[in-house]
Protein backbone atom coordinates (compact mmCIF):
# COMPACT_ATOMS: atom_id res chain seq x y z
CA UNK A 1 0.00 0.00 0.00
CA UNK A 2 2.34 2.24 0.69
CA UNK A 3 6.21 2.20 -0.53
CA UNK A 4 9.38 4.23 -0.13
CA UNK A 5 11.83 3.37 -2.33
CA UNK A 6 15.82 5.08 -1.88
CA UNK A 7 14.34 8.13 0.07
CA UNK A 8 16.57 11.11 1.03
CA UNK A 9 15.36 14.72 2.76
CA UNK A 10 18.13 16.96 3.67
CA UNK A 11 17.60 19.69 6.12
CA UNK A 12 19.77 22.43 4.57
CA UNK A 13 23.56 21.05 3.43
CA UNK A 14 23.05 18.47 6.61
CA UNK A 15 21.21 14.66 5.05
CA UNK A 16 18.61 13.50 7.94
CA UNK A 17 17.83 10.21 6.02
CA UNK A 18 20.23 8.35 3.82
CA UNK A 19 18.71 5.99 1.39
CA UNK A 20 15.07 4.99 3.12
CA UNK A 21 13.20 2.19 1.54
CA UNK A 22 10.37 0.56 3.74
CA UNK A 23 6.93 -1.05 2.93
CA UNK A 24 3.91 -0.90 4.49
CA UNK A 25 0.73 -3.74 3.04
CA UNK A 26 -2.49 -3.31 3.60
CA UNK A 27 -4.20 -4.50 7.00
CA UNK A 28 -0.95 -4.01 9.08
CA UNK A 29 0.45 -2.17 11.62
CA UNK A 30 4.13 -1.20 11.15
CA UNK A 31 6.09 0.74 13.51
CA UNK A 32 9.42 1.89 13.21
CA UNK A 33 11.35 2.63 16.06
CA UNK A 34 14.35 4.25 16.86
CA UNK A 35 15.91 6.87 19.67
CA UNK A 36 15.69 10.53 19.38
CA UNK A 37 17.20 12.12 16.29
CA UNK A 38 17.35 9.11 14.27
CA UNK A 39 15.05 10.48 11.59
CA UNK A 40 11.28 8.86 12.42
CA UNK A 41 9.65 12.03 12.38
CA UNK A 42 11.44 13.12 9.29
CA UNK A 43 10.24 9.67 7.40
CA UNK A 44 6.67 10.28 8.23
CA UNK A 45 7.21 14.68 6.90
CA UNK A 46 8.36 12.52 3.68
CA UNK A 47 5.17 10.61 3.71
CA UNK A 48 2.72 13.30 4.37
CA UNK A 49 4.78 15.51 2.09
CA UNK A 50 5.80 18.76 4.21
CA UNK A 51 9.24 17.86 3.82
CA UNK A 52 10.63 17.48 0.08
CA UNK A 53 12.69 14.78 -1.22
CA UNK A 54 16.27 15.10 -2.16
CA UNK A 55 16.09 11.53 -3.62
CA UNK A 56 13.70 8.50 -4.32
CA UNK A 57 10.53 7.70 -4.41
CA UNK A 58 6.86 7.49 -2.51
CA UNK A 59 4.21 5.58 -3.98
CA UNK A 60 0.70 4.92 -2.00
CA UNK A 61 -2.07 2.89 -3.15
CA UNK A 62 -1.26 3.32 -6.91
CA UNK A 63 -0.44 6.84 -7.14
CA UNK A 64 3.37 8.46 -7.12
CA UNK A 65 3.20 10.57 -4.63
CA UNK A 66 7.07 11.77 -4.56
CA UNK A 67 6.27 15.22 -5.69
CA UNK A 68 2.34 15.53 -4.72
CA UNK A 69 1.29 18.66 -2.83
CA UNK A 70 0.74 17.38 1.31
CA UNK A 71 -2.84 18.53 1.34
CA UNK A 72 -3.75 15.97 -2.14
CA UNK A 73 -2.48 13.37 -0.72
CA UNK A 74 -5.42 13.29 2.69
CA UNK A 75 -8.17 12.77 -0.36
CA UNK A 76 -5.80 9.30 -1.55
CA UNK A 77 -6.57 8.16 2.22
CA UNK A 78 -3.14 9.40 3.51
CA UNK A 79 -3.32 11.27 7.26
CA UNK A 80 -0.76 12.33 9.54
CA UNK A 81 -1.54 12.25 12.94
CA UNK A 82 1.40 14.84 13.79
CA UNK A 83 3.84 15.14 16.50
CA UNK A 84 2.80 17.36 19.44
CA UNK A 85 -0.92 16.88 18.28
CA UNK A 86 -1.10 20.26 16.71
CA UNK A 87 -4.95 20.24 17.07
CA UNK A 88 -6.16 23.84 16.81
CA UNK A 89 -6.70 25.22 19.87
CA UNK A 90 -8.61 27.55 20.03
CA UNK A 91 -11.37 26.13 18.29
CA UNK A 92 -14.11 23.57 19.47
CA UNK A 93 -13.53 19.98 19.28
CA UNK A 94 -16.72 19.60 17.05
CA UNK A 95 -14.74 22.03 14.61
CA UNK A 96 -11.46 20.05 14.76
CA UNK A 97 -13.39 16.65 13.84
CA UNK A 98 -15.12 19.01 11.24
CA UNK A 99 -11.58 19.53 9.48
CA UNK A 100 -10.53 16.40 9.97
CA UNK A 101 -13.07 16.12 7.20
CA UNK A 102 -11.87 18.90 4.90
CA UNK A 103 -10.87 17.01 1.77
CA UNK A 104 -13.67 14.92 2.18
CA UNK A 105 -16.81 15.02 -1.00
CA UNK A 106 -19.17 13.08 0.60
CA UNK A 107 -20.17 15.75 3.72
CA UNK A 108 -23.57 13.77 3.42
CA UNK A 109 -22.28 10.76 5.21
CA UNK A 110 -19.65 13.01 7.74
CA UNK A 111 -22.39 11.89 10.76
CA UNK A 112 -21.76 8.15 10.46
CA UNK A 113 -17.82 9.31 10.70
CA UNK A 114 -18.69 11.83 13.70
CA UNK A 115 -20.82 9.02 15.83
CA UNK A 116 -18.05 6.24 15.11
CA UNK A 117 -15.64 8.66 16.61
CA UNK A 118 -17.81 9.57 19.09
CA UNK A 119 -18.52 5.84 19.94
CA UNK A 120 -14.55 5.26 20.37
CA UNK A 121 -13.76 8.17 22.70
CA UNK A 122 -16.92 9.59 24.55
CA UNK A 123 -15.04 11.99 26.40
CA UNK A 124 -14.75 13.86 22.93
CA UNK A 125 -18.80 13.73 22.75
CA UNK A 126 -18.78 15.17 26.32
CA UNK A 127 -16.51 18.23 25.36
CA UNK A 128 -17.49 19.06 21.35
CA UNK A 129 -17.92 22.56 22.23
CA UNK A 130 -15.41 22.89 24.69
CA UNK A 131 -12.40 24.84 23.29
CA UNK A 132 -9.95 21.55 22.05
CA UNK A 133 -6.78 23.56 23.78
CA UNK A 134 -8.43 23.45 27.44
CA UNK A 135 -8.53 19.73 26.73
CA UNK A 136 -6.29 17.68 29.09
CA UNK A 137 -2.92 15.96 27.05
CA UNK A 138 -4.68 12.59 26.91
CA UNK A 139 -7.55 14.15 25.48
CA UNK A 140 -5.97 15.87 23.09
CA UNK A 141 -4.28 13.03 21.34
CA UNK A 142 -7.65 11.41 21.27
CA UNK A 143 -8.47 14.39 20.02
CA UNK A 144 -5.59 14.80 16.93
CA UNK A 145 -6.17 10.71 16.34
CA UNK A 146 -10.14 11.38 15.70
CA UNK A 147 -9.53 14.64 13.78
CA UNK A 148 -7.53 12.39 11.45
CA UNK A 149 -9.76 9.45 11.10
CA UNK A 150 -12.57 12.01 10.25
CA UNK A 151 -10.62 12.22 6.52
CA UNK A 152 -11.76 8.05 6.81
CA UNK A 153 -8.04 7.41 5.90
CA UNK A 154 -6.69 3.91 4.58
CA UNK A 155 -3.28 4.58 6.29
CA UNK A 156 -2.72 6.52 9.32
CA UNK A 157 0.35 8.15 10.35
CA UNK A 158 0.95 7.86 13.71
CA UNK A 159 3.88 10.11 15.17
CA UNK A 160 4.74 9.81 19.25
CA UNK A 161 1.10 9.54 20.11
CA UNK A 162 2.10 8.26 23.55
CA UNK A 163 4.61 11.36 23.73
CA UNK A 164 4.26 13.12 27.21
CA UNK A 165 0.85 11.10 28.27
CA UNK A 166 0.73 9.44 31.64
CA UNK A 167 1.30 5.67 32.29
CA UNK A 168 -2.63 4.99 32.03
CA UNK A 169 -3.01 7.06 29.09
CA UNK A 170 -0.45 5.47 26.99
CA UNK A 171 -2.00 2.50 27.72
CA UNK A 172 -5.29 4.01 26.32
CA UNK A 173 -3.68 4.76 23.26
CA UNK A 174 -2.28 1.66 22.56
CA UNK A 175 -5.82 0.45 22.46
CA UNK A 176 -6.82 3.14 20.49
CA UNK A 177 -4.22 1.49 18.15
CA UNK A 178 -5.48 -1.71 17.95
CA UNK A 179 -9.14 -0.58 17.62
CA UNK A 180 -8.22 1.40 14.77
CA UNK A 181 -6.80 -1.57 12.92
CA UNK A 182 -9.98 -3.85 14.19
CA UNK A 183 -11.75 -0.78 11.86
CA UNK A 184 -9.34 -1.78 8.89
CA UNK A 185 -6.97 1.09 8.59
CA UNK A 186 -3.60 0.45 7.88
CA UNK A 187 -1.36 2.15 10.26
CA UNK A 188 2.25 3.58 10.42
CA UNK A 189 3.45 3.91 13.76
CA UNK A 190 6.33 5.94 15.09
CA UNK A 191 7.39 5.43 18.67
CA UNK A 192 9.79 6.09 20.83
CA UNK A 193 8.14 3.60 23.29
CA UNK A 194 9.66 1.07 21.75
CA UNK A 195 8.07 -1.69 23.68
CA UNK A 196 4.62 -0.81 23.26
CA UNK A 197 4.80 -0.33 19.89
CA UNK A 198 6.69 -4.07 19.52
CA UNK A 199 3.24 -5.26 20.97
CA UNK A 200 1.05 -3.69 18.62
CA UNK A 201 2.83 -3.69 15.73
CA UNK A 202 2.82 -6.42 12.95
CA UNK A 203 6.74 -5.96 11.93
CA UNK A 204 9.12 -3.24 12.73
CA UNK A 205 11.91 -1.35 11.28
CA UNK A 206 14.33 -0.10 13.24
CA UNK A 207 16.09 3.20 12.79
CA UNK A 208 19.36 4.59 13.68
CA UNK A 209 20.60 8.34 11.89
CA UNK A 210 19.18 7.80 9.52
CA UNK A 211 19.13 4.91 7.82
CA UNK A 212 17.23 1.65 8.58
CA UNK A 213 19.63 -0.93 10.53
CA UNK A 214 16.90 -3.64 11.32
CA UNK A 215 13.88 -4.69 9.78
CA UNK A 216 12.21 -7.90 10.91
CA UNK A 217 8.61 -9.45 12.15
CA UNK A 218 7.79 -7.53 15.60
CA UNK A 219 7.87 -10.50 18.15
CA UNK A 220 11.36 -11.44 16.64
CA UNK A 221 12.32 -7.99 17.31
CA UNK A 222 11.10 -7.47 20.66
CA UNK A 223 12.95 -10.96 21.57
CA UNK A 224 16.16 -9.63 19.76
CA UNK A 225 19.14 -9.29 22.31
CA UNK A 226 20.13 -6.07 20.17
CA UNK A 227 17.47 -4.49 20.25
CA UNK A 228 16.37 -5.36 23.90
CA UNK A 229 19.43 -3.64 25.11
CA UNK A 230 18.91 -0.63 23.03
CA UNK A 231 15.59 0.06 23.02
CA UNK A 232 13.87 -1.90 25.43
CA UNK A 233 15.95 -1.39 28.59
CA UNK A 234 16.30 -4.97 29.19
CA UNK B 1 -26.33 68.02 20.69
CA UNK B 2 -22.76 69.00 19.92
CA UNK B 3 -21.51 65.73 21.38
CA UNK B 4 -24.44 63.71 19.72
CA UNK B 5 -23.16 65.71 16.56
CA UNK B 6 -19.40 63.91 17.26
CA UNK B 7 -20.64 61.01 17.59
CA UNK B 8 -22.38 60.18 14.64
CA UNK B 9 -19.51 61.56 12.84
CA UNK B 10 -16.89 59.36 14.65
CA UNK B 11 -19.09 56.54 14.39
CA UNK B 12 -19.35 57.39 10.53
CA UNK B 13 -15.36 57.48 9.92
CA UNK B 14 -14.86 54.68 12.36
CA UNK B 15 -17.20 52.12 10.35
CA UNK B 16 -14.73 52.92 7.19
CA UNK B 17 -11.38 52.64 9.42
CA UNK B 18 -13.31 49.48 10.68
CA UNK B 19 -13.66 47.53 7.48
CA UNK B 20 -9.97 48.67 6.73
CA UNK B 21 -8.68 47.42 9.28
CA UNK B 22 -9.92 44.00 9.05
CA UNK B 23 -7.84 43.44 5.73
CA UNK B 24 -4.91 44.15 8.27
CA UNK B 25 -5.91 41.62 10.65
CA UNK B 26 -7.16 39.19 8.45
CA UNK B 27 -4.14 38.59 6.12
CA UNK B 28 -2.00 39.15 9.51
CA UNK B 29 -3.96 36.04 10.88
CA UNK B 30 -3.23 33.83 8.20
CA UNK B 31 0.59 34.95 6.73
CA UNK B 32 1.55 36.93 9.98
CA UNK B 33 2.85 39.64 7.46
CA UNK B 34 1.44 43.13 7.49
CA UNK B 35 0.26 43.92 4.02
CA UNK B 36 1.62 47.62 3.53
CA UNK B 37 0.01 47.69 0.60
CA UNK B 38 -3.77 47.37 1.78
CA UNK B 39 -3.95 51.23 1.74
CA UNK B 40 -3.46 51.10 -1.59
CA UNK B 41 -5.98 48.52 -2.41
CA UNK B 42 -8.43 50.87 -0.82
CA UNK B 43 -7.41 53.47 -3.25
CA UNK B 44 -8.10 51.08 -5.80
CA UNK B 45 -10.70 50.78 -4.81
CA UNK B 46 -12.00 54.08 -4.76
CA UNK B 47 -10.71 54.54 -8.34
CA UNK B 48 -12.53 50.70 -9.60
CA UNK B 49 -15.75 52.27 -7.96
CA UNK B 50 -14.93 55.72 -10.02
CA UNK B 51 -14.68 53.99 -13.79
CA UNK B 52 -18.13 52.01 -12.93
CA UNK B 53 -19.78 54.94 -12.06
CA UNK B 54 -18.32 56.45 -15.47
CA UNK B 55 -19.30 53.24 -16.94
CA UNK B 56 -22.66 52.81 -15.84
CA UNK B 57 -23.89 56.78 -16.28
CA UNK B 58 -23.88 57.22 -12.49
CA UNK B 59 -21.37 60.29 -12.64
CA UNK B 60 -23.15 61.99 -15.00
CA UNK B 61 -26.19 61.70 -13.39
CA UNK B 62 -24.45 63.40 -10.27
CA UNK B 63 -23.06 65.75 -12.31
CA UNK B 64 -26.17 66.91 -13.39
CA UNK B 65 -27.66 66.54 -10.10
CA UNK B 66 -30.13 63.98 -10.90
CA UNK B 67 -30.78 60.96 -8.51
CA UNK B 68 -28.48 57.70 -8.80
CA UNK B 69 -30.27 54.77 -9.20
CA UNK B 70 -29.99 51.82 -6.72
CA UNK B 71 -28.86 49.28 -8.61
CA UNK B 72 -26.05 51.50 -10.30
CA UNK B 73 -24.71 52.04 -6.92
CA UNK B 74 -25.06 48.67 -6.35
CA UNK B 75 -23.30 47.76 -9.23
CA UNK B 76 -20.50 50.14 -8.57
CA UNK B 77 -19.82 48.96 -4.78
CA UNK B 78 -19.76 44.91 -6.17
CA UNK B 79 -17.97 46.16 -9.33
CA UNK B 80 -15.05 48.10 -7.13
CA UNK B 81 -14.80 45.22 -4.46
CA UNK B 82 -14.68 42.08 -7.32
CA UNK B 83 -11.79 44.40 -8.52
CA UNK B 84 -9.69 44.82 -5.86
CA UNK B 85 -10.38 41.48 -4.75
CA UNK B 86 -8.34 40.09 -7.86
CA UNK B 87 -5.69 43.28 -6.97
CA UNK B 88 -5.33 41.23 -4.23
CA UNK B 89 -5.13 37.84 -5.30
CA UNK B 90 -2.76 38.87 -7.87
CA UNK B 91 -0.37 40.79 -5.43
CA UNK B 92 -0.52 37.71 -3.19
CA UNK B 93 0.42 34.99 -5.90
CA UNK B 94 3.13 37.40 -7.27
CA UNK B 95 4.62 39.44 -4.75
CA UNK B 96 3.89 37.41 -1.37
CA UNK B 97 3.69 33.96 -2.12
CA UNK B 98 7.47 33.33 -3.89
CA UNK B 99 8.33 34.74 -0.23
CA UNK B 100 6.28 32.33 1.39
CA UNK B 101 9.67 30.64 3.03
CA UNK B 102 12.14 33.64 3.08
CA UNK B 103 12.72 35.66 6.30
CA UNK B 104 9.93 38.00 7.67
CA UNK B 105 12.41 41.09 6.87
CA UNK B 106 11.82 40.29 2.81
CA UNK B 107 7.98 40.07 2.88
CA UNK B 108 8.10 43.11 4.83
CA UNK B 109 9.95 45.28 2.60
CA UNK B 110 8.83 43.24 -0.53
CA UNK B 111 4.68 44.53 0.71
CA UNK B 112 6.23 48.76 1.28
CA UNK B 113 7.88 48.00 -2.45
CA UNK B 114 3.76 47.30 -3.79
CA UNK B 115 2.36 49.80 -1.96
CA UNK B 116 4.88 52.25 -3.65
CA UNK B 117 4.22 50.68 -6.76
CA UNK B 118 0.63 50.87 -6.25
CA UNK B 119 0.60 54.61 -5.08
CA UNK B 120 3.35 55.69 -8.23
CA UNK B 121 1.56 53.36 -10.72
CA UNK B 122 -1.77 54.88 -9.61
CA UNK B 123 -0.47 58.43 -10.32
CA UNK B 124 0.58 57.46 -13.52
CA UNK B 125 -2.33 55.51 -14.79
CA UNK B 126 -4.88 58.37 -13.53
CA UNK B 127 -3.14 61.69 -13.25
CA UNK B 128 -1.64 62.75 -9.41
CA UNK B 129 -4.53 65.37 -9.46
CA UNK B 130 -7.90 64.97 -7.25
CA UNK B 131 -11.13 63.86 -9.10
CA UNK B 132 -14.26 64.41 -8.43
CA UNK B 133 -16.25 61.27 -7.29
CA UNK B 134 -20.03 60.44 -7.68
CA UNK B 135 -22.64 61.09 -5.21
CA UNK B 136 -24.14 57.57 -5.48
CA UNK B 137 -26.49 58.15 -2.51
CA UNK B 138 -28.40 61.04 -1.98
CA UNK B 139 -27.12 64.00 -0.49
CA UNK B 140 -29.89 64.66 2.07
CA UNK B 141 -30.51 64.74 5.78
CA UNK B 142 -32.91 62.52 7.75
CA UNK B 143 -32.69 64.40 10.65
CA UNK B 144 -32.18 67.99 9.99
CA UNK B 145 -32.39 70.24 13.49
CA UNK B 146 -30.23 73.32 14.22
CA UNK B 147 -27.64 71.49 16.56
CA UNK B 148 -28.04 67.76 14.97
CA UNK B 149 -27.69 66.66 11.60
CA UNK B 150 -27.71 63.21 10.47
CA UNK B 151 -27.53 62.36 6.42
CA UNK B 152 -28.84 59.79 4.31
CA UNK B 153 -24.82 58.82 3.27
CA UNK B 154 -23.48 58.35 6.93
CA UNK B 155 -26.42 56.00 7.56
CA UNK B 156 -25.56 54.13 4.88
CA UNK B 157 -22.15 53.86 5.23
CA UNK B 158 -22.82 52.59 8.77
CA UNK B 159 -25.17 50.48 7.67
CA UNK B 160 -23.34 48.89 5.09
CA UNK B 161 -20.21 48.36 6.97
CA UNK B 162 -22.35 46.66 9.71
CA UNK B 163 -23.88 44.62 6.96
CA UNK B 164 -20.54 43.29 5.48
CA UNK B 165 -18.71 42.93 8.96
CA UNK B 166 -22.10 40.50 9.90
CA UNK B 167 -21.33 38.65 6.84
CA UNK B 168 -17.67 38.19 7.41
CA UNK B 169 -18.08 37.15 10.67
CA UNK B 170 -20.61 34.78 9.75
CA UNK B 171 -18.23 33.09 6.72
CA UNK B 172 -15.33 33.32 9.60
CA UNK B 173 -17.43 31.44 12.35
CA UNK B 174 -20.17 29.30 10.59
CA UNK B 175 -18.57 28.34 6.78
CA UNK B 176 -16.27 25.87 6.21
CA UNK B 177 -13.83 28.00 4.34
CA UNK B 178 -14.12 30.46 7.74
CA UNK B 179 -13.31 26.93 9.70
CA UNK B 180 -10.23 26.29 7.17
CA UNK B 181 -9.02 30.41 7.58
CA UNK B 182 -8.63 30.25 11.49
CA UNK B 183 -7.06 26.80 11.21
CA UNK B 184 -4.33 27.89 8.67
CA UNK B 185 -4.18 31.25 10.90
CA UNK B 186 -3.43 28.79 14.17
CA UNK B 187 -1.14 26.43 12.68
CA UNK B 188 -0.81 26.49 8.65
CA UNK B 189 1.31 23.23 8.81
CA UNK B 190 -1.16 20.80 10.82
CA UNK B 191 -4.03 23.14 8.27
CA UNK B 192 -2.17 21.17 5.36
CA UNK B 193 -1.87 17.82 6.91
CA UNK B 194 -5.31 17.81 7.18
CA UNK B 195 -6.07 18.39 3.36
CA UNK B 196 -6.54 22.12 3.44
CA UNK B 197 -5.17 24.10 0.17
CA UNK B 198 -3.77 26.04 2.21
CA UNK B 199 -2.31 28.32 -0.57
CA UNK B 200 -5.63 28.76 -1.71
CA UNK B 201 -7.00 29.68 1.68
CA UNK B 202 -4.40 32.47 1.64
CA UNK B 203 -5.67 33.67 -1.41
CA UNK B 204 -9.21 33.75 -0.67
CA UNK B 205 -8.40 35.47 2.64
CA UNK B 206 -6.14 38.33 0.72
CA UNK B 207 -9.68 38.50 -1.72
CA UNK B 208 -11.68 38.92 1.32
CA UNK B 209 -9.84 41.69 3.22
CA UNK B 210 -8.73 43.42 -0.54
CA UNK B 211 -13.09 43.53 -1.10
CA UNK B 212 -13.61 45.11 2.10
CA UNK B 213 -11.11 48.21 1.91
CA UNK B 214 -12.48 48.74 -1.92
CA UNK B 215 -16.01 49.00 -0.09
CA UNK B 216 -14.22 50.93 2.59
CA UNK B 217 -12.78 53.05 -0.18
CA UNK B 218 -16.14 53.65 -1.95
CA UNK B 219 -18.03 54.80 1.14
CA UNK B 220 -15.34 56.98 1.91
CA UNK B 221 -15.66 58.42 -1.83
CA UNK B 222 -19.30 58.90 -0.93
CA UNK B 223 -18.80 60.82 2.00
CA UNK B 224 -15.63 62.38 0.96
CA UNK B 225 -16.26 62.89 -3.13
CA UNK B 226 -12.66 63.25 -4.11
CA UNK B 227 -9.82 60.87 -4.59
CA UNK B 228 -6.54 61.15 -5.64
CA UNK B 229 -4.14 57.94 -5.88
CA UNK B 230 -2.12 58.76 -2.58
CA UNK B 231 -5.43 58.79 -0.32
CA UNK B 232 -4.45 55.51 0.63
CA UNK B 233 -1.28 56.40 2.64
CA UNK B 234 -2.95 58.63 5.82
CA UNK B 235 -6.35 56.29 6.12
CA UNK B 236 -3.98 52.91 5.73
CA UNK B 237 -1.74 54.26 8.29
CA UNK B 238 -4.62 54.66 10.88
CA UNK B 239 -6.50 51.79 10.04
CA UNK B 240 -3.26 49.69 10.34
CA UNK B 241 -2.70 51.45 14.19
CA UNK B 242 -6.60 50.28 14.81
CA UNK B 243 -5.72 46.80 13.63
CA UNK B 244 -2.62 46.90 15.80
CA UNK B 245 -4.36 48.61 19.08
CA UNK B 246 -7.57 46.30 18.64
CA UNK B 247 -5.25 43.41 18.70
CA UNK B 248 -3.39 42.48 15.28
CA UNK B 249 -4.77 39.39 13.90
CA UNK B 250 -8.64 39.65 16.17
CA UNK B 251 -11.35 40.58 13.55
CA UNK B 252 -13.13 42.22 16.50
CA UNK B 253 -10.51 44.07 18.06
CA UNK B 254 -10.61 45.56 14.20
CA UNK B 255 -13.60 46.80 14.49
CA UNK B 256 -13.03 48.07 18.10
CA UNK B 257 -9.98 49.64 16.95
CA UNK B 258 -11.71 51.25 14.13
CA UNK B 259 -14.25 53.05 16.44
CA UNK B 260 -11.57 54.43 19.36
CA UNK B 261 -9.16 55.67 16.24
CA UNK B 262 -12.71 57.75 14.71
CA UNK B 263 -13.72 58.46 18.41
CA UNK B 264 -10.06 59.76 19.09
CA UNK B 265 -9.45 61.78 16.32
CA UNK B 266 -13.48 63.34 16.36
CA UNK B 267 -12.15 63.98 19.59
CA UNK B 268 -9.23 65.76 18.90
CA UNK B 269 -10.72 67.95 16.36
CA UNK B 270 -13.59 68.83 18.26
CA UNK B 271 -11.13 70.36 21.07
CA UNK B 272 -9.37 72.14 18.26
CA UNK B 273 -6.16 70.45 17.82
CA UNK B 274 -6.85 69.15 14.79
CA UNK B 275 -3.01 69.32 13.27
CA UNK B 276 -1.92 66.84 15.77
CA UNK B 277 -4.78 63.95 15.49
CA UNK B 278 -1.99 61.44 14.15
CA UNK B 279 0.22 62.54 16.53
CA UNK B 280 -2.58 61.44 19.53
CA UNK B 281 -3.36 58.28 17.69
CA UNK B 282 -0.01 56.98 17.97
CA UNK B 283 0.38 58.42 21.32
CA UNK B 284 -2.77 56.11 22.56
CA UNK B 285 -1.27 53.38 20.28
CA UNK B 286 1.95 53.22 22.57
CA UNK B 287 -0.11 54.04 25.85
CA UNK B 288 -1.88 50.33 24.64
CA UNK B 289 0.90 48.50 23.69
CA UNK B 290 2.85 49.39 27.12
CA UNK B 291 0.18 48.21 28.98
CA UNK B 292 -1.00 45.61 26.50
CA UNK B 293 1.63 44.37 24.26
CA UNK B 294 -0.90 42.01 22.51
CA UNK B 295 -3.69 45.05 21.68
CA UNK B 296 -6.95 45.58 23.48
CA UNK B 297 -8.15 42.34 22.31
CA UNK B 298 -5.41 40.82 21.66
CA UNK B 299 -3.84 37.28 23.06
CA UNK B 300 -0.66 37.24 24.52
CA UNK B 301 0.48 33.68 23.44
CA UNK B 302 3.92 32.36 24.68
CA UNK B 303 6.83 31.31 21.72
CA UNK B 304 6.09 27.46 22.35
CA UNK B 305 8.90 25.12 23.52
Amino acid sequence: MLSIRNVRVRYGPIEALHDISLEVNEGEVVTLIGSNGAGKTTTLGAVSGLLPLAGGQIHFDGHDITSLAPHKRVPLGLIQVPEGRRIFGTMTVAENLDLGAYARTDRANLRNELDEIYALFPRLAERRNQAAGTMSGGEQQMLAVGRALMSRPKLLLLDEPSLGLAPLLVKEIFAVVKRIRAKGVTVLLVEQNAHKALEVADRAYVLETGHISMTGDAKTLANDPRIKAAYLGA
Amino acid sequence: MEFLQQVANALTQGAIYALIALGYTLVYGVLRLINFAHGDVYMLGAFFGLFISRWTGALTLSQNNKSVPLWMTAVVFVGAMIGSALVGMVIERFAYRPLRTAPRLTALITAIGVSLLLEYGGQMAFSPDPQPFAALIAERNIIDTPSFSLSLVQLFIVGAALLLMLSLNFLIQKTKIGRAMRAVSIDRAAAQLMGIPTDRIIAFTFALGSGLAAAAGVLNSIYQPSIDPLMGVQVGLRAFVAAVLGGIGNIYGAVLGGLLMAFAETATVAVGLSRYRDAVAFAILILVLLVRPAGILGRNVAEKV
